[in-house]
């Protein structure tokens, strides 16, 4: 048992000291006059053919290597890859951005994310190992019995599943088309390719070994920069430890900005900014009409006289930039007048919880706080593509040994997650407030050159106030390297690691896709005399269809379905953790308790988001019927009323029906440690 | 056997459900007063802060410890270890 497993630790050490020579060795090419262009193709090109090596290696035609790794994965790299699995483009590169934004708000995400893992390890993760099965909706099968749960369970798996792998492949797209300068669509085949040499022809067995090399480059990445910075702010290169002063210093500097007088005075002016719109939204179409009448005599009053032809050209320019129509007027208007409504408000403290004028406000936070937690928890104890990791471990021991590890090894990201957050605030605030505008750092100009920082001087005294500064979430990871003066190997070294995090997440993803497809649609139902042979043919062309769908969805750049993302925690949320967890500890819930109450959880979560989100849906034809929250819960929390729903739905219908003699038999077997037993 | 299995079923289930009320309190309570104990500094951070940020996810690791390690001992009461 122990030697494998030293031969295992020997390889992943030599393979992190080769990737850290690699990077040692661009550094010193790169002082040398390697431009920074080839310096982000040299890791592109090394990171994927790495995976490539790792995904051939581990190819196999067998079906338990192929779906759950052969149940050989020791528990301390199943929990590296649970790791990789888990941790997304989004909280490689989003979350500090987040928590830079909303301060302590952004928290619930980092509370949400961890604690979930302590549900999988006491309710989930060493009964699913017992069970012995391939996928989740496997297990439901094999609990509750018949094929329509099985299909209800795959339903909701692809779901969830499927907007989050597009905004993966959506990711590698934005990563590789900033950092090596290729097209965003030719990007996301880059990525497409990428997923396909770790998972096409090793399945499971494969993408684990390359979850754990993926995982490995990932953390040296995140860390790295925020190491550097914070050694370089306080003297200490632990930035976990010391971001309390900082933050401390954060508060004081906050206290002198956020009243000053010029602040107070920029913050009025964009409120009368967004005033302005919604006057104007309101009098469409006349508006309109009125705005471009006034720019035509304007014009032709120029003509007149005789002024530079360049003032012309620019109003005639100003002319032709109108709207077209009141239809895009109003959609066009309303974002600029959200954005200016933005920039009037108050800002928050960063370490301020729940911040508010009033008592309510602050019961609103507080309120959504918590359901954004509960929802984050119950979701990832509930994604598919995190759970079937614990199918691949030897034993029930080493499953539950394996939850461990991964929370301690996604624990690494989270707590320095709000380090970035901090440290980024502080430099904001001691660095860019109040400094002439022509005198910013590099890092602004060059980061606001491709959109992801804008400064608008709105009282034109020449000096960036704070509300004159607006930053896109994703700047705060990718422009810490520059902040803290660090030559471009690390910028390289930070795309190396998003491009890990979304083509790791992305994998597990694909394969739980194709997995519910081959093995429990077409094998359990469709035709369970297929022989092995051929059910690998078909998850191999599968695999192949889903994944190519997927990028052909992502090369659209579809905006809305990154902000779907945060509703899949919602859909797996009350798919599956009501019935699984019943299925686990209550052995009178029934299958048709099970399958209504999935339903009626999917359902209510689907309705509320949809209800509390839009207003129409065009190509439905139905309109009007935006509702207002209940208990001001946001939409990304519909799951706290579908989890609470799907309890409630299995737990009445349960009673209401027939126990099954079955599950006393089911639950012996899987409550019970002792495999000699089963 | 049958017994024997409950008992053992029985004292998993206790540790299970004691250490997810624990749980329970821990996420939901430090977050629900976090702004009444932000007035208390640790380590220079605000201690309601702490606690999103750092102090709630050791916890949590601690949890899952020492569930591994009573359950790991409970398996040997009843030799049930497996491998």
């Amino acid at each position: 048992m122990s030697r494998p497993l030293t031969r295992l630790q020997r390889y992943y050490l030599y393979y992190t000291g080769g990737f850290l020579a690699f990077v040692g060795a661009l550094a010193v090419l790169e002082r040398h006059g390697m431009p920074p262009r080839w310096v982000g193709y040299a890791f592109l090109i090394f990171t994927i053919s790495m995976y490539a090596g790792i995904g051939i290696i581990s190819r196999t035609s067998d079906v338990s290597e192929y779906y759950v790794a052969g149940r050989r994965v020791p528990a301390f790299f199943n929990g590296m890859a649970t790791g990789a699995d888990w941790m997304s483009a989004a909280s490689f590169i989003g979350l500090a951005g987040t928590l830079y934004l909303s301060g302590f708000q952004g928290l619930a995400y980092v509370v949400g994310w961890t604690g979930g893992f302590v549900l999988v390890a006491l309710l989930l993760a060493p009964y699913l190992r017992r069970c012995e099965q391939y996928t989740i909706p496997d297990f439901l099968g094999a609990r509750y019995g018949g094929n329509a749960i099985r299909l209800v369970a795959v339903g909701a798996a692809i779901l969830a599943s499927f907007v989050y792998v597009v905004a993966q492949i959506y990711g590698v797209g934005v990563i590789t088309s900033r950092f090596v300068s290729l097209q965003f669509e030719i990007g996301v085949f880059v990525g497409l390719a990428g997923i396909l040499v770790c998972s096409f022809l090793g399945g499971m067995r494969a993408v684990t070994w390359t979850q754990v090399a993926q995982y490995l480059i990932l953390i040296v990445a995140y860390i790295t920069p925020v190491a550097i910075l914070s050694y370089n702010v306080t003297g200490n290169p632990v930035p976990q430890l010391v971001y309390g002063e900082v933050l401390q210093k954060v508060t004081q500097l906050e206290d002198r900005l956020f009243d000053s007088p010029a602040e107070i005075e920029v913050r009025q002016l964009f409120r009368e900014r967004a005033d302005l719109y919604a006057q104007k939204i309101m009098q469409l179409p006349q508006s309109l009409s009125l705005e471009r009448e006034q720019l035509s005599s304007q014009i032709n009053r120029l003509k007149a006289s005789d002024v530079q032809m360049r003032d012309i050209v620019a109003l005639e320019r100003q002319r032709r930039d109108l709207p077209h129509d009141p239809e895009q007027a109003k959609a066009r208007w309303e974002a600029a007048m959200f954005s200016a409504a933005e920039r009037s408000r108050q800002p928050i403290h960063h370490a301020e919880a729940f911040p508010g004028d009033t008592e309510e406000e602050r019961d609103i936070q507080r309120i959504n706080f918590l359901a954004l937690i509960f929802c984050l928890t119950v979701g990832t104890a509930a994604l598919p593509h995190v759970l079937v990791r614990y199918y691949t471990t030897p034993t029930v021991h080493e499953a539950r040994e394996s939850v461990f590890w991964s929370l301690l090894f996604i624990l690494l990201l989270y707590v320095t997650a709000p380090a970035y957050a901090v440290f980024a605030k502080y430099e904001v605030l001691s660095h860019l407030a109040e400094i002439p505008i022509a005198k910013l750092p590099g890092w602004v100009t060059a980061w606001a050159k491709v959109g992801l920082v804008s400064i608008e001087d709105i009282n034109f005294d020449g000096i960036l106030q704070l509300a004159e500064l607006s930053l896109n979430p994703d700047v705060i990871v990718l422009a810490t390297p520059e902040i803290a003066g660090m030559p471009y190997v690390v910028s390289g070294l930070v795309a190396a690691g998003g491009l890990a995090a979304a083509l790791s997440t992305a994998d597990g993803l694909l394969l739980t896709i194709t997995s519910a497809l081959s093995h429990d649609v077409y094998y359990r139902i469709i035709r369970p005399d297929a022989s092995t042979q051929f059910r690998l043919v078909i998850a191999k062309s599968l695999l192949l269809v889903v994944a190519v769908l997927a990028a052909t969805v992502a090369a659209q750049k579809p905006g809305t379905i990154l902000s779907m993302v945060a509703w899949a925690f919602s859909i797996a949320g009350s798919a599956f953790f009501p019935a699984l967890v019943l299925g686990i500890f209550w052995a009178r819930a029934t299958r048709m308790g099970a399958l209504a109450g999935m339903v009626v959880g999917v359902s209510l979560s689907l309705y509320y988001i949809l209800r509390v989100e839009f207003d129409s849906i065009p190509w439905l034809g139905v309109s009007g019927f935006k509702m207002e929250p209940w208990f001001h819960v946001q939409a990304t929390s519909a799951g706290l009323f579908g989890v609470v729903a799907g309890f409630a739905t299995i737990i009445i219908v349960s009673l209401l029906t027939k126990p099954e003699p079955g599950s006393a038999d089911f639950l012996g077997r899987i409550r019970l440690a002792s495999r000699r037993d089963a | 056997m049958k017994g024997h299995r409950q008992l053992y079923w029985r004292k998993t289930r206790r540790l299970t459900f004691g250490l997810l009320a624990f749980w329970l309190c821990l996420t939901f309570g430090t977050t629900w007063f976090a702004r009444d104990i932000n007035q208390t500094v640790i380590l220079g951070f605000p201690l309601g802060f702490y606690m999103a940020a750092q102090g709630s996810l050791v916890l949590f690791l601690l949890i899952i410890w020492w569930y591994n390690r009573q359950m790991s001992k409970i398996d040997r009461e009843f030799g049930l270890e497996d491998d």
